[in-house]
């Protein structure tokens, strides 16, 4: 029956009317769930959601070593060209020659944090750093280098 | 005990023993001018910063913190702000009615708040029409939302303008039938009369079930004529920039914005006098002892408390459903909400007949 329907219909529009307001009462009422932070004043405890990424960087254990062979899957991945990787020759003690990184260029400026690097690497020689303070008074700044100087790659890494 | 009534009986009885009968009430009105201006001022910061941080609270977000203690003066820094703005005037428009329109806007949200009464013994124009004169001049709001829309000469504003009358006009209807139903309960237009009959017992609470349904209905019609959120069609800010005051700035857009804000408290104000009993305290029927120490609460604050109650309630729809379409908007008041009030009203009338309420 048609008005049957129509008791149905009004009394289901407002069950989901109340659905609605009931869950804007409890974040109303339950101040600890504000996600806000108050950023200035809070920068020692500032508290980072895991997605957040703030900058590509290289990891480097304590022997100054990394895992980066210098394959340039991350420099083909990226999408606006942030990455150029520019690798040198090795010898290996037995004489043969081994491709080599020899500087890992990265530009922050130009970077849209969008980790396409990051899933490409094969070995998981970079990942995405928890930094945002970026801002620096001259451009060229922004141009980093993520290998640091006189470091190898780590042994068994291919 | 400190009360409305008794100050203003102490100035009229001075008046009267200083000035002759003329000057006493031309003074008072003057007086009652200054008051319901320093009520719009007051009004319209306390709203202000009452809706942003009820919004950054439903949002999980922290409001005004930074402007004096805990952002209480964001809002007077606000008005600060708009009032040393440029008010521009747009090179194509109507001058005179682009520049008439938010005082038109102003005079309408005075006008409604002649009838309120404050306090017990607190009103500024104790009317045995109350109910009609406020129904009637809240729909000159539209002609001021119109005659911006139009005098803007500009796309935005004139759609935005255009919705707001589809809107009022239809509105109007349920908002009305629900006031109708108090006014059948109660036998009388006045509103302190319609306050008197709640001595037992707000009508919320006597009325059973059809005059809660008259109390919903009248909430979301409110908050359309109003034009507030999830209606605020004719603002609709991710549609039409800022509907009918797009081309507005500085003062100009601070009065329709102040305007806003005070509909919202005399719709609320007229809301609470009709449903839950004005500056009546809660009493429950004949239980002597209950109703006495209600008393001991002030009138004024009864009065206040209910209608930000209900402003708070307004308020937390705005933050709470997402905008109607227009065809959605119109669908709700001629299919669902005007049927219904309809029918309310009639079982309300056989109800108020047969003697079925408290």
């Amino acid at each position: 029956m048609f008005i049957l329907k129509y008791i149905k219909e009004v009394y289901s529009g407002l069950k989901s009317l109340v659905v609605g307001l009931r869950r804007t009462l409890y974040y109303f009422s339950h101040h600890k769930e504000i996600i806000t932070q108050q950023y200035p004043d809070n920068r020692d405890t500032l508290v980072f959601p895991d997605r957040f990424k703030g900058e590509v960087v290289m990891v480097h254990d304590d022997k100054n070593e990394h895992a980066c062979t210098g394959c340039t899957a991350c420099e083909l991945a990226c999408p606006n060209a942030t990455i150029k990787i520019i690798t040198k020759f090795d010898i290996t003690p037995e004489g043969k020659k081994k491709k080599a990184i020899d500087k890992f260029v990265y530009h922050l400026e130009l970077c849209t944090m969008c980790n396409l690097c990051v899933v490409a690497c094969p070995t998981d020689a970079i990942k995405m750093a928890q930094t945002f303070e970026h801002s620096v008074y001259n451009r060229a700044e922004l141009t980093k280098i993520l290998n640091k100087p006189d470091s190898k790659i780590r042994d068994g890494v291919e | 005990m400190w009360s409305f009534s008794k100050i203003s009986k102490l100035i009229d009885s001075w008046l009267s023993v200083n000035f002759s009968s003329t000057w006493t009430m031309v003074i008072e009105m003057v007086i009652a001018g200054i008051a319901v201006i320093t009520l719009f001022a007051l009004l319209g910061l306390v709203l202000v910063l009452m809706e942003r941080r009820v919004a950054a609270w439903i949002q999980i977000r922290l409001g005004p913190n930074r402007v004096g203690p805990g952002g209480m003066l964001q809002s007077l820094a606000d008005t600060l702000k708009l009032l040393v703005k440029e008010g521009m005037t747009p090179d194509g428009a109507d001058k005179f009615l682009f520049n008439l329109a938010p005082f038109i806007a102003m005079i309408v949200a005075m006008l409604l708040m002649a009838p309120i009464a404050f306090a017990s013994d607190f009103q500024l124009w104790d009317l045995n029409i109350g109910v009609l004169y406020v129904t009637a001049i809240s729909s000159l709001m539209v002609i001021s939302i119109l005659m911006a829309g139009w005098a803007s000469n500009n796309k935005y504003s004139l759609m935005g303008a255009m919705r707001s009358g589809a809107q009022i006009v239809s509105y109007e209807l349920s908002a009305g039938l629900s006031i109708m139903s108090i006014v059948v309960l109660s036998g009388s237009l006045n509103l302190n009369e319609i306050i008197q009959s709640q001595a037992d017992g707000w009508w919320l609470f006597k009325g059973h079930i059809p005059v809660v349904i008259a109390f919903i209905i009248f909430i979301i019609a409110v908050t359309a004529e109003t034009n507030r959120a999830p209606f605020d069609l004719a603002e609709a800010e991710s549609e039409l920039t800022a509907g009918f005051h797009t081309e507005y700035s500085g003062m100009k857009f601070a009065l329709f914005f102040l305007a806003e804000y005070i509909n919202v408290f005399i719709v609320c104000a007229i809301g609470a006098t009709l449903f839950l009993g004005g500056w009546m305290p809660f009493h429950i029927g004949h239980w002597q002892a209950f109703n006495h120490v209600m008393d001991f609460i002030p009138s004024s604050i009864w009065f206040f408390g209910k209608t930000f109650f209900l402003i708070f309630l307004i308020m937390w729809f705005r933050w709470t459903f997402p905008r109607l379409r227009i065809d959605q908007l119109l669908d709700l008041e001629w299919k669902y909400l005007l049927p219904i009030s309809m029918f309310n009203i009639l079982l309300i009338t056989l109800m108020a007949i047969l003697g079925w309420h408290f």
